[in-house]
């Protein structure tokens, strides 16, 4: 029988390991120590637990990290981890650094079932779900683990179609007993399945970003199909609804395509659908995937692009592109590595 | 404040309907049957629930925009929450349904409707509510007994049903996935719609093939289920 992992298990299901073993429940404090906050890899090395926890642990369980199998680096710095996951599929990292942070972008699912046309993880179609474990370690088996200021889950996969694993792995990445991250420093990224959106703003306190990439429904529904089934209304009228407080963020991811999302008509509608939403939209340069129809749009229209929502009062940011010479638009990597396989 | 409770009793627009008929029309494959309340355009979708514990989900409508029951093509999801209780569901029991909506809607203009499964109930619906002229419709199974409704539509479409099996044979049925049919077809239409309903890999797979071949990317629609 395969053992199962320890590394991705919350506190309360440690102490329940720890009361099918016949362990003291303390232990369930010693072990997310282990597993959360020291660099260590085996249970052999959780020294503070008797010979015989130990034993008693190993028969049934193994720690549970997964280390890459390759690494790509970018000339400006930026990585890109290819992890196996249990099933035997690929799922990508990516470690981006930036003055004094370092930013990891994780997966939330392998493959996505989503269909946007811009994305390259659409192409794979749906693999699997990923455990809270198998995302957690995207950060723990990463050399620069102990230096992550940011985490972004904008990898591949929809995390609200995988919610309660992104939701564990969000409560362990912020838990005093886990990694203790302040819940600010971690941003959950969707394209707006409602019944998830709602879920979530309610259990976490992590920053949301909305995939909003064009204010029209009409043209919305080709570029996103979740339009149908959760049309951007009644995402942003559920949005609306809440009370973010003033520490909590809500953005708007925006792919500017040419001549496409990016003509004043666009400017003009997102002024009006964001009305009474305190937000910042966060403009993205498109760099084409294979067989895609769309293109960038250019500098000069980007910027003109921005500026016309701030005139209307809208913060927006471009977001600055990283890693494009090691393919760190997410999906690239690992849909090649499934290909070659 | 929102809360996910409160999210799942305010779905306003959740009626309580009796069921009318259920019928499984293929293994594990059930058609669901309800009165109908609102008008809808075809194509467009409901959500479903069998209580307010549980977030609703979303199904195409599978019948005419002129007849008096709404029914619902479903599949049981082993270890699903709903299926398998839509499922359980007989004559006389209370379902909860929203009102219809979504942009999937078919019209009168010339389209390729592209299905596998039961992404067929959209294309359905709009073949009962009289919009099949001008249409082609591909439906991929992998099985032969997965051809929902073929009778009817054989009938009716004639050769512009076309049936794509990918694990088993028949004289009159192409022998391959949709997309090894759509290869096979020489001239796509440039100008028509694209019509595409089944789960994400064979959307995204039609969908770059016609993009490919030529199909401007405005002209296809796709409904993926989730």
């Amino acid at each position: 029988m395969e053992k199962e992992a320890l590394f991705g298990k919350t506190l309360e299901e440690l102490q329940q390991v720890c009361v099918e073993l016949g362990l003291p429940k303390f232990t369930a404090n010693q072990l997310t120590d282990w597993l959360y906050k020291k660099p260590v890899s085996s249970i052999d090395e959780m020294t503070n637990l008797s010979k015989k926890a130990r034993e008693l642990l190993s028969e049934k369980y193994t720690f549970g990290l997964i280390d890459p199998t390759r690494v790509q680096e970018s000339r400006d710095g930026t990585k890109k981890y290819l992890f196996p996951t249990i099933h035997g599929k690929y799922i990508e990292t990516a470690m981006i650094p930036d003055k004094d942070r370092k930013t990891v972008c994780v997966s939330s699912q392998v493959g996505c079932k989503m269909g946007c046309l811009f994305c390259m993880t659409g192409k794979q179609g749906f693999q699997g779900q990923l455990t809270a474990g198998e995302i957690v370690n995207q950060i723990r088996s990463i050399p620069e683990w102990e230096e992550v200021s940011n985490i972004v889950y904008m990898g591949m996969g929809e995390p609200f179609d995988n919610l309660d694993e992104v939701l564990k792995s969000t409560q362990i990445l912020t838990s005093e007993w886990g990694f203790a991250m302040s819940p600010r420093r971690i941003t959950v990224s969707s394209i707006g399945i409602v019944p998830g959106l709602v879920r979530f703003l309610n259990e976490s306190d992590c920053h949301l970003a909305i995939s909003l990439h064009t204010p029209f429904h009409d043209e919305r529904q080709k570029l996103m199909p979740v339009e149908i089934a959760y049309p951007l209304e009644e995402v942003l009228r559920e949005i609306r609804n809440w009370d973010f407080g003033r520490q909590r963020r809500v953005s708007f991811e925006y792919i500017v395509f040419h001549g496409l999302n990016d003509t004043p008509a666009h400017v003009k509608e997102m002024a009006r659908v964001l009305d009474g939403i305190k937000c910042r939209i966060n403009l993205i340069r498109f760099h084409p995937i294979p067989d895609t129809p769309l293109k960038g749009t250019d500098e000069a229209t980007l910027q003109e692009f921005k500026d016309a929502l701030e005139r209307k009062g809208i913060t927006t940011t471009i977001r600055a592109s990283r890693g494009q010479d090691i393919y760190a638009a997410c999906g690239l990597l690992s849909t090649k590595t499934l290909m070659k396989n | 404040m929102a809360k996910a409770e409160e999210y799942v009793k305010a779905e306003r627009e959740l009626f309580e309907e009796t069921i009318v008929n259920n019928v499984e029309i293929s293994p594990g494959v059930f058609l669901l049957s309800v009165k109908r309340r609102f008008d809808f355009l075809p194509g467009q979708v409901v959500k479903l629930a069998v209580d307010r514990v549980q977030p609703p989900r979303i199904y195409s409508i599978c019948s005419g925009n002129h007849e008096q029951e709404l029914r619902i093509l479903f599949n049981i999801k082993e270890g699903g929450y709903l299926t398998p209780k839509l499922a359980a569901l007989i004559p006389g029991d209370k379902v909860l349904v929203s009102q219809p909506y979504g942009g999937f809607a078919g019209s009168a203009k010339s389209a390729w409707w592209i299905a596998t499964g039961t992404g067929i109930a959209p294309f359905y619906s709009m073949f009962q509510s009289g919009l099949a002229d001008n249409k082609v419709l591909v439906h991929g199974a992998s099985y032969l007994n997965q051809f929902y409704f073929e009778d009817e539509l054989d009938w009716a479409m004639g050769k512009n049903y076309r049936r794509c099996c990918s694990r088993e044979q028949s004289c009159d049925v192409f022998h391959g996935r949709v997309t090894d049919y759509l290869r096979t077809v020489e001239n796509l239409p440039a100008d028509v719609e694209y019509y595409l309903c089944g789960k994400a890999l064979m959307v995204v797979e039609v969908r770059d093939l016609l993009i490919s071949r030529g199909i401007p990317y405005e002209n296809i629609i796709a409904e993926i289920y989730f």
